[in-house]
């Protein structure tokens, strides 16, 4: 079966964030209600609640004056997953279609994903004590719907659809684009770590977008999928106990410290 | 809108101005972008602030708030002085050939005929000159000194790009690109869109920055024409449709003046000559001689000649068989205003903070947070008697009285306090039933008036407007029933059926009545031109007429019309059988001007984008298949289908005006203050006008005299405007988690520069403060505010959220509570936009 995927044009995005919100409604998350920090971007990530956000970043160039960007920002459902590679309990899996589908039954809250994953995106429930990301609507899309942000998106900017389709409106958009005043104008998701299930229309270089200019998996990741699992599997109840020891007293610390001073209130 | 949200897609350029599209109108932006994408359209955005809007602009240019009239005045010169003018277009549907009489003059920023103390003026002299028949004298080369075109060239002499500059503080390179860009859809083939919201009407001048935009237009002939027009984005999902039904105080529905109570009012027939144009001074004594007078037409008078069929059919609506010849078809029984008088948002709450008011209404509204000078209006709600609010929630004004609501962060002794043991007033709160849980028509931006089926049930108790209007109708006749006292007839006597055969309200009764049926056997009227003034019809509405039909012993609701395949052969967009647009499903009002005089030919190399034509070949009522030549096309044209060459109105597009053109100069009274727009400053200004000797819009009332700001104390220029994540007051917004998640405090966003003026950090707390009140607040510090270079001085400006107020999830202080009791001369709706403030470190 052919990949389904999300293309997002950032030409046409205007940060409404009715993604953010249908997001929200489908998977019925609650509100992480956070004070505001100077900037319209609700949280510096996405959280345990928060499978999705979008991005604001403010440039200027002297030429060309001031940039306002946005991005959508999600789980970019790799075609070869870090998270998966890392699991320990295998509960992640990709759907035929290319999703990135994480079973909340099978995981233990060990936040192995989290670390390994290029983006950060996997995140900790802690009420839970499991991670939580976008799940690519998968309860939707084998249903025949589109996923909740895309159904919602007002400008078109996001669409849903096979991939190899996608990838050509991706290309032709580029093309135009770059004759339109954005002559930097990119494609993310096609070849970056082999490919992702989420495809992206830049105006601009993807660091203007807060997003890896050449996201790499990191080399321990890879030696712990393709050397010590297959091979070493008994040291994986070992591991278990170390992440254990180590999350615990990471916590700790975190407390400790006051995880919740972020933010420059008064 | 002159045209329609789907119409921005035929566009070749669109200059938005005053309004965050993007933000406050999303989906315009759907159709916006792919006018980008397949025609390669530009976008143009003016703003103080650079927005989601400007991000997805390919031009943005800062503006500072108040000086929309020297930018456009600037555009205007622009146009004439490169001869960017659309000519043929200018000369045959716009008033520019027209002479102007001689006593009609303009010096110091004063038009003829004003009287200071009055602060009002006498427009006898904003006319026309006549010939012995009464019509418009007219030098069709455009040269006469006298013509429109040549005194309008002149009152724009003195808006050169340097003094524009100045005004505005806009740079000069952006300006110009602004001018060569928009200016350029002069080409007959081209058409440019302006889409305007609250940016542009919040002002002592709000009016005339519209009359800016249209005569822009009209000199690009893009009025009437695909991709082009005068659209103003209406700030509420239905507030077409509340204006439509006479929302104003100025109007009764389908926008006739109310009556006055003076002489020319006195009866029917003075109203109806008041309200014809060209009926002034016609012998007639009764109906019937005017009735033959209408028939065979007169001269200056426009589609408004049918003035006495809409009135008549109106008092019919209301009155039913009470409405007969011999009462003036209770025509007495409408209140008359004191023409002396303003009743609008500002002065009610004036008259009620004296104490002239005993009970008060408040609908799907929240003064508390949405009215200017919010800390004066809540004090003057605890004047009042009693008062109804009717909302989903308990919002900030049904809260008015409560310990929270008085709350004040910074502590002022010229702001009042009072707790709930200070007030007297009784509040009732009516719990409404929300959107998707009744059915009913809304209109929207695009004049588009959609049906919408009950979703779900009300939560609770909460019950429908129109269940809770009903109620109160049936009660207060009940009240009044057998009175016999001449002042109860119009209660006793209103024709009060909108109960189905159970009881219940029944919202097609309704419908009925604002479409307009024939009283003889209650069937709808077939559209407005249908109506008469002998009382064998009735219409609540006369715009809304031709909404229903008829049809197989069935009556078809065409607002319910929902067939999504674009009926326009060359894919202009204009869905003629989704819902039913006002006036008689016109996608797009004065499609006239989408093709040349001749009627026939279409704009050169614009065929794709012409809406109707003249055709001499086809019969326009095939019952009359004798009587060729009709009007045919994709949409329904701007008049009557057999309207021939030889009619005035063949080469007339804009039909409600008497003289049936564009107007460039606006005679007589249909501006208050001026006919032709000039720069002045808002009321709070960190400047002095330069372009004239008045600061202030001369023919705007003063409320409030010590309440003006003065730069000494508050230097600093502050505005108000939404995000898309809230709605209005936020009632319906920051009650939602979701919602209050995305925007959760009320925040004002300033420049870098001037938050290292004042010390302030991006995220911290501050207090911004005018004569009316403080408020704290979020600072957002952002590259995207700028400030000003105005006459050589560094001005800064500062934007708030107006969202805010103390209930709900996202709560803070209310940004009125800073802004002024002054109005726009015209309209009086509040300048919001624009006036002096400081800031500070809380």
């Amino acid at each position: 079966m052919a990949n389904l995927t999300n293309l997002y044009d950032v030409s046409k995005c205007t940060a409404c964030r009715g993604c953010q919100v249908a997001c929200k409604d489908w998977n019925q998350l609650p509100a992480v209600i956070e004070p505001f920090k100077g900037n319209y971007q609700t949280h510096k990530d996405t959280n345990g609640d928060t499978f999705t956000i979008v991005k604001f970043m403010e440039y200027e160039d002297p030429v060309d004056g001031v940039q306002w960007n946005f991005l959508k920002y999600q789980c970019m459902h790799c075609f070869d997953p870090a998270c998966m590679k890392v699991c320990p309990r295998q509960a992640y899996s990709k759907t035929e279609w290319g999703a990135t589908f994480h079973d909340p039954d099978k995981c233990i809250g060990c936040q192995y994903c989290t670390y390994a994953c290029p983006f950060e995106v996997p995140k900790y429930r802690e009420r839970e004590d499991k991670i939580t990301k976008c799940t690519l609507c998968v309860d939707r899309v084998e249903a025949g719907l589109t996923p909740a942000c895309a159904r919602t998106c007002p400008t078109g900017a996001l669409t849903f659809g096979p991939r190899d389709e996608l990838l050509q409106v991706a290309e032709e958009r580029v093309k135009f684009l770059r004759v339109n005043g954005f002559p930097n104008a990119t494609i993310y998701g096609k070849l970056e770590l082999g490919g992702l299930n989420k495809l992206y229309v830049l105006t601009d270089t993807p660091d203007k977008f807060d997003l890896p200019v050449n996201p790499k998996v990191s080399g321990n990741t890879v030696f712990w999928q393709d050397w010590i699992q297959p091979y070493f599997g008994w040291l994986i109840p070992l591991a278990l106990a170390g992440s254990a020891t180590s999350f615990i007293t990471t916590r700790i610390l975190a407390n400790k410290h006051g995880a919740h001073g972020e933010g420059g209130h008064e | 809108m002159t045209n329609h949200i789907v119409d921005l897609k035929n566009t070749d350029c669109a200059l938005i101005m005053g309004s965050n599209a993007a933000e406050n109108h999303p989906i315009s932006m759907r159709w916006l972008l792919k006018a980008r994408e397949n025609r390669g359209a530009k976008i143009i955005h003016v703003d103080p602030r650079f927005t989601r809007t400007s991000a997805r602009s390919d031009i943005y240019c800062p503006m500072r708030s108040g000086t929309d009239i020297a930018f456009l005045g600037g555009m205007i010169k622009y146009i004439i002085d490169n001869e960017l003018y659309h000519k043929d277009y200018v000369v045959n549907y716009t008033n520019a050939a027209f002479l102007v009489k001689e006593e009609y003059g303009f010096e110091d920023g004063l038009f003829t005929g004003y009287d200071a103390e009055k602060r009002k003026y006498d427009v006898s002299s904003w006319d026309y000159q006549v010939d012995e028949a009464g019509l418009p004298l007219k030098d069709l080369s455009l040269q006469d000194p006298r013509c429109v075109f040549q005194l309008m060239k002149k009152h724009y002499e003195r808006y050169d790009i340097e003094t524009v500059c100045k005004i505005t503080g806009t740079p000069k390179n952006k300006y110009l690109e602004v001018l060569k860009t928009f200016c350029a859809t002069g080409a007959p083939d081209k058409t440019g869109t302006i889409m305007y919201a609250m940016g542009i009407t919040q002002h002592t001048v709000g009016s005339q920055n519209v009359r800016s935009f249209a005569m822009v237009q009209l000199l690009l002939g893009n009025m009437g024409r695909p991709g082009g027009g005068v659209n103003a984005l209406r700030g509420e999902n239905n507030v077409q449709g509340a204006t439509d039904m006479a929302l104003l105080f100025h109007i009764i529905p389908g926008y006739i003046d109310s009556p006055i109570s003076n002489a020319a009012n006195k009866d029917l027939l003075s109203f109806i000559r008041a309200q014809t144009p060209g009926a002034a001074k016609l012998p007639f004594t009764n109906l019937e001689e005017f009735r033959a007078l209408v028939k065979a037409g007169f001269p200056n008078s426009g589609f408004k000649i049918n003035t006495s069929k809409w009135v008549i059919s109106l008092l019919k609506a209301w009155w039913g068989k009470a409405a007969t010849l011999d009462n003036d078809f209770g025509y007495h029984y409408l209140p008359k205003r004191d023409g002396n008088k303003n009743y609008s948002h500002i002065a009610l709450f004036e008259a009620m903070h004296r104490g002239e008011i005993d009970g008060l209404f408040v609908n799907g509204t929240n003064p508390v947070v949405g009215g200017p000078n919010a800390n004066k209006e809540q004090e003057a709600l605890t004047k009042l008697k009693w008062m109804v609010s009717v909302d989903l929630w308990l919002n900030e004004t049904a809260d008015y009285w409560t310990y929270q609501g008085w709350e004040r962060t910074v502590k002022n002794p010229d702001v009042p306090t009072y707790t709930p043991a200070d007030i007297q007033t009784e509040v009732f709160f009516l719990p409404a039933a929300a959107v998707y849980e009744k059915e009913g028509t809304a209109a929207q931006t695009g004049r588009w008036v959609q049906f919408r089926w009950k979703g779900a049930d009300p939560v609770g108790e909460s019950k429908a407007d129109l269940w809770i209007y009903n109620e109160l109708g049936k009660r207060i006749k009940k009240l009044y029933a057998g009175s016999t006292k001449p002042q109860d007839e119009p209660i006793v006597n209103l024709d009060w059926n909108y109960d189905d055969e159970h009881g219940h309200d029944d919202i097609m009764k309704v419908a009925l009545e604002l479409c307009g049926y024939n009283v003889a056997d209650g069937t709808p009227v077939e559209g407005f031109a249908k109506l008469s003034d002998d009382g064998s019809t009735a219409c609540g509405c006369w715009v809304y007429c031709g909404a229903m039909t008829y049809k197989d012993g069935k009556i078809i609701y065409k607002t319910q019309n929902r067939d999504n395949k674009d009926n326009s052969k060359t894919g202009l967009g204009l869905y003629s059988n989704w819902a039913w647009a006002w006036p008689m499903n016109r996608r797009i009002v004065y499609n006239r001007c989408s093709v040349q005089p001749d009627g026939m030919t279409p704009w050169p190399g614009d065929e794709e984008r012409q809406l109707i034509r003249w055709d001499p070949t086809i019969p326009a009522d095939p019952k009359k298949p004798e009587a060729l030549g009709s009007w045919v096309g994709d949409d329904v044209p701007d008049f009557l289908k057999p309207t021939s060459p030889d009619k005035p109105a063949f080469t007339g597009p804009f039909i409600m005006r008497p003289e049936l053109k564009g107007c460039l100069f606006a005679p007589k009274s249909a501006m208050k203050d001026g006919p032709f727009p000039e720069h002045y400053e808002p009321w709070e200004s960190p400047t002095e006008n330069i372009m004239n000797k008045q600061n202030l819009n001369p023919a705007t009332k003063i409320w409030e005299p010590d309440k003006q700001g003065t730069t000494d104390k508050y230097p600093i220029i502050g505005t108000t405007y939404r995000v898309v994540e809230h709605w209005q007051t936020g009632a319906l917004t920051r009650n939602l988690p979701w919602l209050a998640e995305l925007m959760p405090d009320m925040m004002v966003e300033l420049s870098e520069q001037l938050a290292k003026e004042k010390g302030i950090k991006n995220g911290h707390k501050v207090v911004i403060s005018t004569t009316r009140g403080d408020i704290e607040a979020v600072a957002c510090v952002t590259k995207r505010f700028k400030p000003f270079i105005v006459n050589g001085k560094t001005v800064h400006e500062i934007g708030l959220l107006w969202h805010y107020g103390f209930k709900g999830y996202a709560t803070g202080d209310p940004a009125n509570r800073l802004t002024p009791h002054i109005g726009d001369a015209n309209t009086m709706i509040p300048e919001y936009k624009a006036w002096l403030c400081d800031i500070r470190r809380a």
